[in-house]
């Protein structure tokens, strides 16, 4: 039996952690679930938490985002409780890329309108003869 | 197809390569391996005396034994990689990810694969991510005709 752990990172002004738990426990798959400060933590079989957490992206696709995590909940090698606190190994990278959230939710929901952003025009390196240029105005004569 | 992600720890990369129908190749996957088998030698990661000697394959003997050992858990994945997505000089280049060498280390094998490759940069602002985003869809989408192909 293979099994996982995978973190829901909720971004979203619609729902909360605690909704998702709800839900969680509604479903009433055989999986070990911890509400956190950032979202869920849901633990067991492979194809079960997979099948669980697409339906619960379902709920607000453009807040909702998950990853696989090394750890399972509670951890005692890895958890700030045993530990004697301190910032939890990965949490840096969460935090650095949960503020990029929701701007990646804007870009999910253009995507889904159907936008095509604009090709960005590539930056031109300095002509030779222009830099002489600015070097001759600059002199003083 | 198996998609190798980096920053290897990314939830960006790992939630949109999930959500656009592929299976991401994460750092995770490696540790969860390595904790969850019976008998932990060496907490938290379970890194042992071994794991240097499996970086031997992607790094020579007189290479630091860190990158050597970081080697172990990222070759894996590079070596079941079909496609990567790679995002340029990422601001959280430590903490895990915080060997330098390593990082260019696996970038290099990353490349030397010649599989499809997406270069990024982390976006700035609205329109930055609009892009970002569209671009890892078009990639993902191209990848999957690659595929029925």
């Amino acid at each position: 039996m293979d099994n996982i752990t995978k973190m829901i990172v909720i971004n979203s002004s619609k729902v909360l952690p605690s909704d998702v738990v709800i839900k969680l426990y509604e479903s009433n798959a055989d999986v070990m679930i911890k509400e956190t400060c950032f979202g869920v933590m849901v633990s067991g079989e492979r194809s079960v938490v997979d099948k669980l957490l697409s339906e619960t992206r379902k709920i607000d696709p453009y807040g909702i985002f998950i990853k696989e995590r090394g750890f399972a909940p509670g951890e005692p090698n890895r958890c700030r409780a045993t530990r004697r606190g301190g910032a939890r190994p990965g949490f840096h990278m969460l935090e650095t890329e949960e503020k990029l959230l929701p701007q990646i939710a804007q870009g999910l929901r253009a995507l889904d309108k159907g936008e095509i952003p604009p090709r960005k025009m590539k930056k031109k390196k300095l002509e030779l003869e222009k830099l002489m240029e600015i070097i001759k105005n600059a002199e003083v004569s | 197809m198996k998609v190798f992600i980096y920053p290897t720890n990314s939830l960006i990369l790992f939630d949109l390569v999930e959500r656009f129908g592929h299976e991401p190749l994460a750092v995770m996957q490696e540790i969860s391996k390595r904790v969850n088998t019976p008998g932990l030698d060496s907490p938290p990661m379970n890194i042992t005396p071994e794991d240097p000697k499996i970086g031997l394959k992607y790094a020579a003997v007189e290479v630091p034994s860190g990158v050597r050992g970081r080697m172990a858990l990222n070759g894996p994945l590079i070596s079941k990689a079909e496609a990567a997505i790679i995002v340029r000089d990422p601001v959280v280049s430590f903490g895990c990810m915080g060997c330098a060498r390593t990082n260019e280390l696996v970038n290099f094998l990353i490349r030397a694969k010649k599989i499809p490759i997406l270069d990024l940069d982390y976006p700035s602002n609205e329109e930055e991510a609009k892009e970002f985003v569209y671009k890892i869809s078009q990639f993902l989408k191209s990848l999957g005709q690659e595929e029925k192909k």
